[in-house]
């Protein structure tokens, strides 16, 4: 991983709100983060987390109304995306930011065939005339793995499996050569055997291009195999932030720890009884003043209904938001 | 208590499927005719002892849900034989099977779906004692709130819709439903698929649970294959169809024997970045084939990495090649064993298998 260098992307203080006849909810909490390039940013949470909010919120594509993105800048080469005039941030999007969705069948237009739509933002973003584009898409289209790329260009996206398709998705995201990508469980919609086929994908793409990814999951295995860093959600806050290695081996918050022991493996001991984390994710109707894992943690005291614990290092570029410090099995001293 | 379960396999088992079939017919045409079928299940065997977990895997389409289901004669199937207790209820009419429900239940995987809105929570689980009991209403009353005690549902909120429960308590009370006319069979069709990671096992467990308590068999339908390590005591692996590997969990996830049951157990990602990034990972190439139209040969020759010739003309049959552990892969068949490396050399047409 690149360390040193200065961020490609950095988040801070992002606060978003969806505004609702049953209140406010706020999605969002001061959440600050950082992508580097060349690195994959994993996100893990479970829905309601925020991270997908989160990520919607920064590249503006929120509906508002509801949402509302209240504080935040969004530094991304020199400019702050938050505060920019919509005109130019649609030029960022889908030329140095791309994304990829869980579901590319509401994503692709099932009207035109896929070939005109990746050369849509080929046209449009790098100026490229109709036999340019062409010749692009059909490379891109390869570059994905689509088999007679050519002929594949005409055929409408019901005409492609799902893994197919999410790999059309891949290849539009790519369209512009795009510093970041933002996935947004774009495999979760996938089975298994094709799962492994698009993080192949992924991992050789990573190595060719070298942009910088941010990998939207609740899945901790998917996390384990493609991730430099992990960044974990609960309640629209990020508990905990460390490379992956050091998440996985030492993990120093109670949700994250939960969490990791509550999934069963293929391979390895098998437990006789499910670790669980009782109760629910909390509801974020008011703006967080206390630890929102508190209700469900095995180590809450009363300070945890007091406040909400800040992000504090407890490692090399490791950090996470509790009072409890779970090594020493004490009270943090902050 | 799981000592009998472990003892008992001498007697019959609760669930005999012999040769099991389910074809959608599909038409086209003007005149709707039938032009072929979809063969969502197509001839699959198996038993479901008294007191165990059978977990059925594989990925969409490859005929899971659609086996759970006609099993539970949701379906009018197309042939084959369903044996529940040693009764026959493959060719039996709805009207005769009726009575036959109560031992029978389902869970589904989509509570939301699955649970009427505009009942409350008390007449949902209630539902089936008016069909199928006697009982006064006050004893239905009761017996409501045991279920829903046994559940772990708050006896308060029985007045409450669904949409004021959450997901994981939800699928609680379609548990509950289920439970309600003490069944002896449970087809748990991907019970976990639609709730977050750390409601899952909460419900996993509660399955369990309820699993010793009753002395419950379940056939758990899932495509979460370390969700059903942990819960199946022996696993089915299906492919278009048909089930390709049948074994005891250990054997099946310890030693797979058939090709497409090594590539999908591969292809879980484990949680372990250290694992991970020695774990080989076998890619499979291309999608599965359409059920309406599946290879000649077996069905996984289009994607098997080690497919040899026989593999595109004969289907291979379901063989023992270790004591429980059933795979049809010619892989295993002593009658083809291919020469030491992988050459299929010794690929001999053999007549009169």
């Amino acid at each position: 991983m690149p360390d040193g260098a200065s961020p490609i992307l950095e988040v801070q203080g992002l606060q978003t709100v969806f505004r609702t006849r049953g209140g406010d909810i706020h999605a969002v909490n001061s959440v600050d983060f950082h992508l580097q390039p060349g690195e994959l940013l994993g996100v893990v949470g479970e829905s309601g987390s925020g991270k997908s909010v989160t990520m919607m919120s920064l590249i503006g594509l929120l509906p508002s109304p509801p949402a509302e993105v209240r504080a935040g800048t969004v530094r991304f080469g020199g400019d702050d995306l938050l505060r920019m005039p919509a005109r130019q941030l649609r030029d960022i999007r889908g030329a140095r930011i791309g994304f990829v969705f869980q579901d590319p069948m509401t994503s692709l237009n099932p009207v035109f065939p896929v070939g005109f739509q990746i050369m849509e933002p080929l046209r449009k973003h790098m100026g490229l005339d109709r036999a340019a584009a062409r010749r692009r898409a059909q490379e891109l289209l390869e570059l994905v793995g689509i088999p007679d790329a050519a002929r594949r260009l005409g055929d409408f996206p019901h005409q492609f499996s799902g893994g197919m398709r999410q790999r059309v998705m891949i290849a539009m995201a790519l369209a512009c050569d795009p510093e970041v990508l933002i996935a947004d469980e774009p495999t979760t919609a996938l089975d298994v055997t094709i799962q492994a086929q698009i993080l192949e994908l992924m991992k050789d793409l990573r190595e060719r291009l070298g942009m910088a990814v941010i990998w939207i999951t609740h899945d901790l295995g998917v996390i384990a195999g493609i991730a430099d860093r992990v960044m974990v959600m609960y309640g629209g806050q990020v508990v905990e932030q460390a490379p992956v290695r050091a998440l996985f081996a030492r993990p120093q918050h109670p949700y994250t720890r939960a969490l990791l022991q509550t999934v069963p493996h293929v391979t390895g001991a098998r437990a006789e009884r499910l670790k669980v984390i009782e109760g629910q994710p909390p509801v974020l109707s008011g703006p967080p003043r206390a630890c929102p894992f508190r209700a469900r943690c095995a180590h809450a005291f009363e300070t945890c209904a007091r406040a909400n614990p800040a992000r504090v290092a407890v490692g090399p570029d490791h950090d996470a938001a509790c009072f409890w410090d779970v090594d020493r099995g004490a009270p943090r001293h902050v | 208590m799981s000592e009998t379960a472990m003892s008992d396999r001498s007697p019959r088992p609760l669930v005999e499927i012999r040769d099991l079939r389910m074809h959608f017919p599909i038409h086209a045409g003007v005149l709707r005719r039938r032009v072929g079928a979809v063969r969502a299940v197509d001839g699959v065997s198996f038993d479901i002892h008294e007191g165990e977990t059978l977990g059925l895997v594989g990925e969409s389409g490859c005929g899971k849900s659609t086996c759970g289901r006609a099993i539970l004669r949701l379906y009018d199937i197309t042939s084959g034989s369903i044996r529940i207790e040693g009764d026959e209820i493959g060719t039996l009419g709805q009207d005769a099977l009726r009575p036959r429900r109560p031992r029978m239940q389902m869970v589904f995987q989509d509570p939301q779906a699955s649970l009427n809105p505009r009942m409350t929570v008390a007449r949902i689980i209630g539902e089936p004692l008016d069909e199928h009991t006697t009982l006064s209403r006050a004893e239905k009353r009761d017996r409501i709130y045991e279920l829903m005690d046994a559940v772990g549902l708050n006896r308060n909120f029985a007045n409450r819709y669904p949409h004021q429960f959450s997901g994981g308590q939800r699928q609680r009370i379609g548990i509950a439903r289920a439970l309600a006319l003490n069944p002896k069979f449970i087809v748990c069709d991907e019970p976990i698929a639609a709730l977050d990671v750390s409601i899952q096992a909460q419900v996993v467990n509660l399955l369990e649970d309820l699993q010793d308590r009753f002395g419950l068999t379940y056939l758990f339908i899932s495509h979460d294959l370390s969700m059903v390590r942990h819960i199946a005591d022996r696993v089915a692996v299906m492919y278009l169809g048909r089930v390709v590997e049948l074994a005891p969990r250990d054997s099946l996830y310890g030693a797979p024997l058939h090709p497409y049951t090594q590539a999908l157990l591969s292809a879980v990602p484990e949680p372990d970045p250290d694992l991970e990034a020695s774990r080989r990972h076998i890619i499979l190439k291309g999608d599965v084939p359409s059920p309406a139209n599946p290879p000649e040969g077996c069905n996984f020759c289009t994607r098997c990495p080690q497919a040899m010739p026989i593999c595109h003309r004969i289907d291979p049959e379901m063989r023992e090649p270790r004591p429980g552990h059933f795979a049809a892969c010619h892989l295993h068949d002593p009658d083809h064993i291919p020469t030491a490396g992988s050459t299929a050399a010794n690929d001999q047409p053999q007549q009169g298998e």
